[in-house]
């Protein structure tokens, strides 16, 4: 499998990193290294063998249904970029 | 257990159009919002109405190295509206994140279930009418956190983003494309709203967004396989899943019987102009990029838990109409009237218990929904309590007061409150059965009227005008059948 | 007497508890070795009055016999680590002065046990590297001396570009560097591909990354959820014992913690190693191996063997598929961790014409190069159409890689003994430049331990030939860190305690 310009792109833009026209080909270079560098892991047989899914077998601890963490918008809206009264503002969103 | 759903043709529902009949193909997701105190995976509160960003944990606001921990009673809430659904309840099930970008979506990815879902197949007996019941197949229930809010009219060029709603628990519930008309859509999503409501598990506040729909629309000729699909998103009243339902089969037909075809892609419904429309910025194809959220572990519970939930839930809708056609004697629609909530089924009982059911029902439905419904009240908030309608009953049948003083009785308890046995009392409002008032009382009746009195000997229906004139000057008071018997012997019929 | 910032941190602890020494003058001491250090770039940000205050606290506490276990100790924190109102950037520019409003639960305990914070330690940005390059606020230097440099070459190339001075090691290299150069007498660091054990095999200090799920990742900025554990870096192996004790335990607010005592790691140290079965896995002489590690690795044997253990040779078959298939989890749970970087709540914000552009200027300027690198790539594997034959497949083989220690634990093995790194530490700006998969090599002895949860500790085991640190790892089955601390032990005392550079950069 060989990632091309186009793909690059659209990775970039699926992740939200604005790439340069310069980047692309370099990137392009990158990603297919470290896709042949990983291609060996088409040998191994993993027929049958479930997916990783907790690395330490252990049960699912639940919290009670009780309200707890209430930062308080001050504490919530305190490092924003940009805000207005306690809301985060962000560029108009169309929907 | 069903034949495949999608081949299933109800030839009563086709539409016919200008080259023929179309059959209308319905599948919907119900976004119900979990009864909770806290969201789904933070200690948040979820109440409705507080000020931006109020309702927000660190975990709600994606702080770096925040982490999910989840509400034990949200799951408990989906297993038993999986329960209500009569679902398969699955004791493992996997959250996975579904990335992508969105300013009210604070992590970049929502915690949903994707692969194994909390609840599997089930089903919703729909009453469609009064004589028509159809079966809609559920194909999942799956727990996800609720996004925030964004409200763009604030600014021209600012949107601002609220998060009191993101991490709150949804249940989103996936029907199979059952639904074969705008008529069975609403019924669906009642039904559905309604059983929840009985559980408990969701409000069904669908004017707080509490349950909204997604409703997936295609048409295609009968007996032919599925067509193309598009999403209406978020409608968020009954009346309006009916008319989307309608604008958009009906859009999607004109465009095929014009030779056009439909393209898959998400719509909104414009209730002001009752059609359907793109919606503009979501061309681009999304790659949600799946996958088990690591810093959860696998749901799992016994079938001790599942069993206890079980054992913990109310009489549903389906057994309680059937409970109040059977125990009660009533008629399939009033049944279902009553039970259409459960606190006004509740109250049913609470009116009917050791009375006459037909009555208590009749009273229930016609009295006090009537008033319920023209004052706006939910039955909840009723001005006549179950016990004092039930007085009021009571009075009836032993005949102290009349059907008709009774209404003024009901009006009295629902403006001012109070005893009914007491006020019947105070007002002098009882039945005169005093026979000899009554025939005082009659007796000049007679006397004033002796045209009248050869016009009923000769013709009996007439004893009627006797009887109103002597209702009308006891004010109401005198008992009809005492009435009726002195009457007849005076004028000896 | 040797200077305050020469003692082990369990002889200090003892000292204050005797009350030789005070908190204050231990905490002083350090915060002027930390200042004159600064040409290191060891740490982002210094927090010295409240290092002083917390000290001046911790006399009190000494004084009136309330002492904690770490009482008056003065620590390194990790950029990694949120620490209420000082910088927490994970030295990424794209958390520009995020300052959180809470206190991850490691850091928490340790100012709970009475510890003393003197600032945040540099790292690779969202710890994505092995020799600390890859930093917002730049390379941090190793306190080794490349070899046959004089003092004067390396505080030149200190006050330059410091090209040609050694790497410390990443992502903890920060933490690794500062314990080397005594700026504090331990550190916090997290290790999700070898990242506490490779710093401080490179700087001849002590590092152990425990089981996963034994310290809490609530407050840890993530990198993979799922190989993320935090660790602390030492000079000793006594000393990452004691800090073990308070940095670990369960936490009701991290899911993936482990609801497991903490035993009294200290006591564990001195404990007999006779009769114990180490194994020796074949697959780790990889080829090409230099011969220092190879004798390295022999001595390891030997030291263990004489103090009465037994060594098994054993197979681990899956463990080349570990670096490959770590370079395609770590960087999808990356992808998806990252994503909260936005512009939008907290951190730097670059303008756009709209919101995607928005998120895309700021990502593109937030994140560094080889964070964008994994980002793209975590994006990619996890994409339509490939999930099944990258995410999937992967996850099957940290599955096989899993089963391959947990069948020769069964066979009875209690550790296993391996070299922590395929080589010394090398040069700054000398991999740089390369392929990346050259730096991704440095993980191979590590990585292993991480997808398979289990702990593993870096002691050192003497210089190599040219006089840089060398260090052997031992893994050990899950929760049994005590193992490691008797083990790790025994190479320590067989070793030889390694002598620290002098601080020629001060
Ligand atoms: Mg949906
Ligand atoms: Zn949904």
């Amino acid at each position: 499998m060989s990632v091309d310009h186009a793909t690059v792109r659209r990775i970039a833009h699926l992740a939200r990193i604005a790439v340069t026209d310069d980047e692309v080909p370099h990137l392009a270079g990158e990603l297919n290294a470290l896709l042949s560098f990983v291609a060996e892991l088409d040998q191994v047989d993993v027929a049958g063998i479930e997916p990783m899914t907790s690395v330490i077998p252990m049960k699912m601890h639940m919290r009670a249904d009780v309200v707890t963490d209430q930062a308080g918008a001050d504490a919530i809206v305190a490092n924003a970029p940009v805000r207005e009264e306690h809301f985060f503002v962000v560029p108009k969103v169309v929907e | 257990m069903n034949a495949p759903a999608a081949a299933q043709t109800r030839q009563s529902k086709l539409i016919k159009g200008a080259t023929g009949d179309w059959e209308i193909v319905v599948g919907m997701e119900i976004h119900a919002q979990v009864n909770s105190e806290a969201k789904l995976f933070s200690g948040a509160s979820t109440q409705f109405g507080a000020s931006e960003n109020e309702h927000v944990s660190l975990v709600d606001a994606a702080m770096p190295g925040m982490l999910p921990v989840i509400n034990e009673e949200c799951v408990k809430q989906a297993v038993r509206s999986g329960l209500g659904l009569k679902a398969r309840i699955n004791r493992r099930s996997v959250f996975d994140r579904k990335n992508y970008f969105y300013p009210d979506l604070p992590q970049g990815y929502q915690i949903s279930q994707y692969k194994s879902p909390i609840v599997g197949e089930g089903e919703v007996l729909v009453d469609v009418s009064p004589t028509e019941q159809v079966r809609i197949g559920i194909e999942r229930l799956h727990l996800e956190q609720d996004a925030g809010k964004s409200v763009h009219d604030q600014s021209p060029n600012m949107s601002l983003v609220d998060l009191n709603r993101a991490g709150v628990a949804l249940m989103e519930i996936v029907s199979k494309p059952d639904i074969r008309s705008a008529d069975e859509a609403r019924a669906y999503v009642s039904k559905v709203r309604t059983i929840l409501r009985y559980l408990g598990t969701c409000d069904g506040d669908m004017e707080k967004g509490n349950l909204r729909a997604d409703v997936n629309v295609s048409v295609r000729r009968p007996g032919e396989p599925l067509g193309t699909r598009c999403e209406i998103k978020n409608v968020n009243s009954i009346r309006f899943i009916g008319q989307a339902v309608d604008a958009e089969a009906r859009r999607q037909i004109a465009i095929i019987e014009d030779g056009g075809k439909i393209d898959q892609e998400t719509r909104l419904f414009d209730p002001a102009r009752g059609e359907t429309r793109s919606m503009r910025s979501k061309e681009e194809a999304h790659d949600y990029r799946y996958f088990p959220d690591p810093d959860l572990l696998p749901l799992e519970f016994d079938q001790a838990f599942v069993d206890a939930l079980a054992a913990g839930l109310p009489e549903l809708p389906d057994a309680k109409v059937a409970r109040f056609m059977s125990a009660y004697g009533l008629q399939a629609y009033d049944a279902n009237v009553l039970a259409s909530e459960r606190e006004s089924a509740d109250y049913f009982e609470a009116v009917a218990r050791g009375r006459d059911a037909k009555a208590a029902a009749n009273w229930v439905i016609n009295e006090l929904f009537g008033r319920l419904n023209k004052e706006g009240i939910d039955i909840t908030a009723s001005p006549v309590s179950a016990e004092q309608l039930g007085a009021i009953l009571d009075l009836i049948d032993a005949s102290t007061i009349s059907g008709k003083i009774a209404k003024d009785l009901f009006e009295i308890v629902w403006k001012d409150g109070g005893d009914p046995h007491a006020i019947v009392e105070a007002r002098g409002m009882k039945q005169v059965t005093d026979t000899g008032a009554i025939e005082a009382v009659i007796d000049a009746i007679v006397a004033a009227n002796p045209d009248k009195v050869a016009q009923a000997q000769a013709k009996p229906t007439m004893l009627g005008w006797f009887v109103g004139q002597a209702m009308k000057q006891s004010g109401g008071k005198a008992n009809p059948q005492t009435v009726n018997e002195i009457l007849k012997r005076k004028l000896g019929l | 007497m040797t200077s305050l910032t020469d003692l082990t941190l369990a002889h200090a602890r003892d000292l204050l508890l005797a009350k030789d020494i005070s908190a204050t003058e231990l905490t002083e001491a350090h915060v002027e070795a930390v200042e004159k250090a600064r040409a290191l770039n060891a740490f982002v940000a210094e927090t010295p009055d409240k290092a002083l205050a917390m000290a001046k606290a911790a006399d009190g506490r000494l004084a009136n016999g309330t002492a904690g276990p770490l009482e008056g100790i003065p620590l390194g924190i990790k950029d990694l680590y949120a620490t209420e109102g000082v910088h927490t950037q994970a030295a990424s520019h794209i958390l520009d002065g995020f300052k959180p409003r809470y206190e991850s639960t490691v850091t928490s305990q340790l100012w709970r046990d009475g510890a003393v914070m003197l600032g945040k330690l540099n790292m690779d940005e969202f710890a994505m590297g092995s020799s600390n390059e890859t930093s917002f606020y730049g390379p941090v230097a190793s306190p080794w001396l490349p070899p046959e440099w004089t003092r004067e070459k390396g505080r030149s190339a200190l006050a330059g570009d410091k090209q040609g001075l050694l790497v410390p090691g990443g992502s903890s290299g920060g933490s690794a560097s500062a314990v080397a150069a005594r700026l504090c007498l331990g550190a916090t660091a997290s290790d999700t591909g070898g990242s506490i054990r490779q710093p401080a095999a490179f700087t001849g200090t002590v590092g152990i990354k425990p089981t996963y799920g034994r310290c809490s990742r609530w407050g840890m900025v993530a990198f993979a959820s799922s190989l993320d554990q935090a660790g602390p870096i030492a000079r000793s192996v006594r000393d990452c014992a004691i800090l073990m004790r308070s940095m670990a335990g369960y936490d009701p607010k991290d899911t993936t913690s482990v609801d497991v005592a903490v035993p009294d790691y200290e006591a564990a140290i001195g404990a007999s190693v006779r009769g114990k079965r180490i194994g020796i896995p074949k697959e780790y002489r990889i080829d090409g191996m230099p011969a220092e590690i190879e004798e390295l690795w022999t001595k390891g044997i030997a030291w263990l063997r004489d103090a009465g253990a037994e060594i098994v040779e054993i197979s681990l078959p899956h463990t080349r598929y570990a670096l490959p298939a770590y370079y395609i989890v770590a960087p999808a749970e990356a992808s998806s961790n990252l994503a909260r970087y936005d512009g939008v709540r907290y951190g730097l914000r670059v303008p756009g014409k709209d919101i995607a552009s928005m998120y895309e200027n700021t990502r593109a300027a937030g994140f560094g190069k080889e964070v964008r690198r994994r980002v793209m790539i975590g994006t990619y594997v996890l994409s339509a159409g490939y999930y099944d034959a990258y995410y999937v497949r992967a996850q099957q083989i940290r599955t096989l890689i899993k089963r391959d220690f947990e069948t020769v634990f069964a066979d009875g093995i209690d550790a296993i003994l391996t070299p922590a790194t395929p080589s010394a530490a090398f040069g700054i700006g000398e991999k740089t430049s390369a392929d990346p998969i050259e730096m991704y090599l440095n993980d191979v002895f590590t990585v292993t331990v991480n997808m398979a949860g289990l702990p593993g500790i870096a002691v050192p085991g003497g210089l190599s030939p040219k006089g840089l640190p060398l260090a052997l790892q031992l893994i050990g089955k899950p929760f049994e860190e005590e193992t490691l601390f008797s083990l790790g032990e025994v190479i320590e005392q067989a070793a030889g305690r390694i002598k620290l550079p002098e601080p020629w950069w001060a």
